[in-house]
């Protein structure tokens, strides 16, 4: 599988609190109204700006903070083709793993905004369009791999009628 | 080869013993949402077509993120909640029934069982020697669905801690001292195990603050042993029977030991806009302060509110600042009316919220003006927490919270000792 797409580029420590801010709590009931708003709070422009399949670059630590699933689904909702970071934080990892929203593990330094990157994931590498390098990515543990290629932990679940994932 | 806290609980809820790293899956004794995550959660267990929860008496319902309801969709997003505990038998806690992490250890949570909730600080529970983890929507949906969960078996931080707290400091400062110390990623997918004779001789209020603040450094879990302060705790609480010792082997494994003395603790403040952000109470002192909040999972208990009464009494709140407080339960609540600290609190020129959130997650009761800065007891500071990315929000303990309320500054309680 590869994907191709512009980058936006964001700082360390971005929590669910500027992915999906709590003032905007009332949004949650409409999930597709709030990815209109999705990152404003690190990125005013974001949402209006970038096209679906564009990426989300960082650095440490993604998606800190609360355990709002909302985070990653209006991520998702919004089109974004892949989160590439250097961490995330543990919870949101783990909803994005669950509902479906690709997450890329490797070192971000060399990518800057506007970069045009190919993610392959079966090779295992993001490549810069724009700089003419490459950068190896983490391998994605199975039990992310299984899930994403079963649309997400609800349809392994409605899937198998229980855990299959040991 | 000897086992941690987590290993042992996650191992008994497995079935045999586990290892670090194993992907396992794992029974759960409870489940928990709350009014901004219970949705959602709800909308995925139907998409499941499971016409029954696994454990509804052990399924519970918070509505305490937006309690009460400051608009239509939320008020619309509780009744979901309402309706769902009515047709599914969940236990509902409904608006001023207080903040779920303290509902939970009040009356829910037992020591050696599993607790998942859609909330990030899950964790407190885990003061209680119960393997207390956030998880999202999705992930509780299906817990409530099958009682069961997929985990990871954490690798465990040990964090050692000794030597007696100066007057004025106080574990919230040890906490934020070691989220300093360690950073805001530094425990990432671990879990903590608090111990040393610092712990021992801490009590549970202050257990269930450092737990609390865990999910701050990214762990999994924030772990303790279990001893007669936890059994004193259940059978105040009318739960003695369920006491049961939670302890680590002498020769578990740890990925890292962190020894800490408190001896040398100075009150510490996390500044705008990361918990691990932190400075020393003295560094802060011409930092203007518009609002004070006292409460929340993390410092709203009835020892917390007799710190800042302490502090506050015949006092006035300084002019230019106001000063909310939200005991962090009904209980609290009710507990604070009795000892008089509301009485205390309301002559000082304090506001009173509804045991709850608050203004912790920018939702209502206490959003902060453009440039503003806030002083809580509560455990995040990212920018637009408080429900303007122009606010300003520092962390600290209760006292530095109601000593800073007199002054109108960020102000070092030890003044007052």
């Amino acid at each position: 599988m590869t994907l191709k797409g512009k980058t936006f580029k964001f700082g360390n420590d971005i929590s669910t609190d500027h992915i999906a801010p709590g003032r905007l709590f009332h949004l949650r009931s409409d999930l597709p109204e709030f990815a209109k708003h999705v990152l404003e709070d690190a990125d005013a422009n974001f949402a209006s700006t970038m096209q679906k399949g564009d990426f989300v670059v960082t650095g440490n630590n993604f998606g800190l903070g609360s355990s709002r699933e909302h985070a990653p689904q209006i991520i998702k909702i919004a089109g974004v083709g892949a989160v590439i970071a250097k961490s995330f934080a543990r919870i949101f990892y783990r909803n994005a793993i669950n509902i479906g929203l690709l997450l890329i593990e490797c070192d971000t330094d060399g990518i800057d905004a506007g970069d045009e990157l190919v993610i392959d994931i079966k090779q295992g590498f993001v490549k810069n369009l724009t700089k003419d390098t490459q950068t190896q990515i983490a391998p994605l543990p199975d039990v992310m791999i299984k899930l994403l290629n079963e649309g997400g932990l609800i349809e392994h679940i409605k899937k198998h009628g229980d855990f299959d994932l040991v | 080869m000897g086992q941690t806290i987590a290993e042992k609980i996650i191992s008994s809820h497995v079935g045999r013993e586990v290892k670090v790293g194993e992907l396992v899956i794992a029974k759960v004794d409870v489940s928990a949402v709350q009014d901004g995550t219970g949705p959602l959660t709800i909308q995925e267990f139907k998409k499941i077509g499971k016409t029954k929860l696994a454990n509804p008496e052990r399924t519970i319902l918070f509505i305490d993120h937006a309690a009460p309801s400051p608009r239509k969709e939320l008020s619309n997003s509780h009744m979901v909640l309402r309706e769902f505990s009515k047709e599914y038998g969940a236990v509902l806690s409904d608006v001023g029934e207080g903040v779920c992490h303290q509902r939970l250890i009040e009356t829910y949570i037992n020591p050696g069982e599993i607790l998942v909730g859609a909330d990030s600080h899950t964790c407190t529970s885990g003061a209680l020697g119960a393997f207390a983890t956030g998880m999202g929507s999705t992930d509780i949906a299906v817990a409530m669905a099958l009682g069961k969960t997929w985990l990871k078996v954490p690798p465990t931080f040990k964090i050692a801690v000794e030597g007696e707290f100066p007057k004025g400091v106080y574990p919230k400062d040890l906490i934020l001292h070691l989220i300093g110390l360690i950073g805001a990623d530094g425990a990432t997918y671990k879990a903590l195990e608090f111990s040393g004779s610092t712990i021992e001789k801490m009590e549970m209020t202050d257990r269930f603050t450092l737990a609390n603040m865990a999910v701050e450094a990214g762990a999994k879990a924030g772990l303790f042993v279990t001893d007669e302060k936890t059994k004193a705790y259940l059978k105040e609480r009318g739960r003695e029977d369920k006491f049961k010792k939670i302890f680590a082997d002498v020769d578990a494994v740890y990925e890292k030991i962190i020894n800490i003395d408190v001896s040398n603790l100075v009150p510490t403040v996390s500044c705008p806009h990361t918990v691990d952000n932190t400075k020393t109470v003295d560094e802060l002192s011409d930092i203007k302060v518009h609002q004070v909040f006292i409460g929340t999972c993390t410092n709203g208990r009835i020892e917390d509110l007799r710190i800042a009464a302490e502090i506050l009494k015949g006092q006035k709140v300084h002019k230019d600042t106001r000063l909310l407080v939200s005991p962090a339960s009904k209980d609290v609540f009710v507990q604070a009316l009795d000892e008089g600290l509301v009485k205390i609190f309301v002559e000082a020129g304090a506001a009173l919220v509804t045991s709850g959130c608050g203004p912790c997650v920018g939702v209502h009761g206490g959003i902060l003006g453009d440039g503003e800065v806030c002083l809580a007891t509560q455990n995040r500071n990212f920018q637009g927490r408080m429900g303007n990315t122009k606010g300003f929000i520092y962390l600290a303990s209760p006292a530095v919270a109601a000593y800073s309320a007199i002054k109108g500054h960020i102000a070092d309680p030890r003044e007052v000792f």
